[in-house]
């Protein structure tokens, strides 16, 4: 990490370095475990470093996101090529026909959302971490993810109407055993 | 059920990402459309529920150590070890070049922090515009019907200029609140883009235009006559160069 010049270091620390929770939060996302998350954040945050003069100003966060989306998708290929391949089946998580009456929000809930979440295929995953957590823009997202607009705008809809399903699904079969 | 013409609309809708004319259209939908008031609630109470589960998982303080540590320059370790004129020489000289790289950047850098803060809250300001009903109180391309809405409102009175003939038409003007002060918003509308020019009183000289962009979206400073003019769009930014242009000629 060391064959920046003082001068782009100390742009790199001001303009990068306060990302890098973002970096680890995608990661995390796209992941699923920590101690992967964190190798793969750091990784990518010294491919950030040597790409870093070509890096000409504008938005810093979605320029790092982009190269952790990168590296969080090689890492996957090599590592579990079969999550790539995942796809959503609509059979065997059918819409409901009942909305929940009220919506729990204790730590369980946490814990439900993030199970859903998971089982989301991971470009699915990553639009709604981009928007929902990290609160960008569909520009921002299509920058990172390098999809276009429209895609971004229909993948974010495909993916909010999968996860309301799969948690009012598990809402309902937790309703099922307790009663 | 889901209504399938809306459907990428309700999306766009929902996250504050239609242009003005979409949204209207999206809002008149809405009136008669069955399906998509339920789905725009689901979709808030989706929201809501991701946001209060608190999913965000921050950067462990281990990494960021590591990270830090990474971009640290070594420590010459051998040098220590065997002290010689030249390595002490080599070590102050290196000490007085980081104490003038700081000494350099350091005025910059407040600037910059300032811009940047500045920026921030100016593009918030224009998202928050693009709501429904947020964009204008005064919805007008007359010059002196926008003129005379803005006096007595302001301790000053903003330039209210309608570029229609350079393709930048005046859709109106209103006032909103940036550095906890009350400043005049001027909108233009621009090939499917919009643009909010932000305007207040600075002591400031003036200053040529600076540049910077934000989440996705450009603006452009520059001050003039002890106005400050800060606009900002989605528009390219050659578009806010030439409003910058139009303003300053």
């Amino acid at each position: 990490m060391n064959d920046l010049d003082a001068e782009d270091r100390l742009r790199f620390e001001q303009l990068v370095l306060p990302h890098v929770d973002a970096a680890f939060n995608l990661a995390r996302w796209l992941l699923h475990r920590r101690e992967d998350a964190e190798e793969v954040a750091q990784e990518a945050l010294l491919r950030a470093c040597c790409f870093f003069r070509g890096f000409h100003g504008g938005d810093a966060r979605a320029w790092l996101l982009q190269i952790v989306r990168n590296t969080c998708y090689s890492w996957l290929e090599k590592n579990r090529p079969r999550e790539l391949m995942v796809e959503f089946d609509e059979e065997l998580h059918p819409q409901p026909v009942a909305t929940p009456e009220s919506i729990a929000i204790a730590d369980e809930d946490r814990e439900r959302l993030s199970r859903a979440l998971k089982t989301l295929p991971p470009r699915f995953r990553e639009v709604l971490v981009l928007r929902e957590l990290e609160g960008c823009s569909y520009k921002e997202i299509a920058a990172i993810t390098s999809i276009p607009i429209g895609t971004v705008m229909s993948s974010l809809s495909r993916a909010r109407r999968q996860l309301y399903s799969l948690l009012t699904n598990s809402y309902q079969k937790e309703a099922a055993r307790e009663v | 059920m889901r209504c399938d013409f809306a459907d990428s609309l309700l999306q766009g809708y929902f996250d504050g990402e239609l242009s003005a004319p979409s949204a209207a259209e999206f809002e008149r939908h809405l009136q008669h459309c069955v399906h998509c008031p339920v789905e725009l609630v689901d979709l808030d109470l989706l929201r809501e529920r991701l946001q209060l589960a608190q999913l965000y998982e921050v950067a462990p303080a281990s990494l960021q150590k590591r990270i830090q540590a990474g971009l640290r320059p070594v420590a010459p370790t051998t040098a220590m070890s065997q002290p010689s004129l030249w390595h002490w020489l080599a070590a102050v000289a290196a000490l007085l070049l980081l104490v003038i790289a700081g000494w350099r950047a350091n005025p910059m850098l407040r600037t910059d922090d300032y811009q940047t803060e500045l920026a921030e809250e100016i593009v918030d300001a224009h998202v928050h515009s693009l709501q429904p009903g947020h964009l204008t109180t005064i919805s007008s391309n007359d010059e002196q019907a926008v003129k005379g809405w803005f006096k007595g409102r302001l301790t000053f009175t903003p330039p209210a200029l309608d570029f229609a003939n350079d393709g930048f038409a005046l859709q109106g003007g209103r006032l909103d609140v940036v550095e906890d002060r009350s400043v005049a918003v001027l909108v233009y509308a621009r090939t499917g883009h919009l643009i909010n020019v932000f305007i207040w009183p600075t002591r400031e000289r003036d200053t040529s235009p600076r540049l910077g962009s934000r989440q996705g979206y450009q603006w452009i400073d520059w001050r003039k006559g002890k106005i400050e003019f800060c606009a900002v769009s989605d528009a390219p930014t050659p578009d806010l160069q030439q409003l910058h242009q139009l303003f300053t000629n």
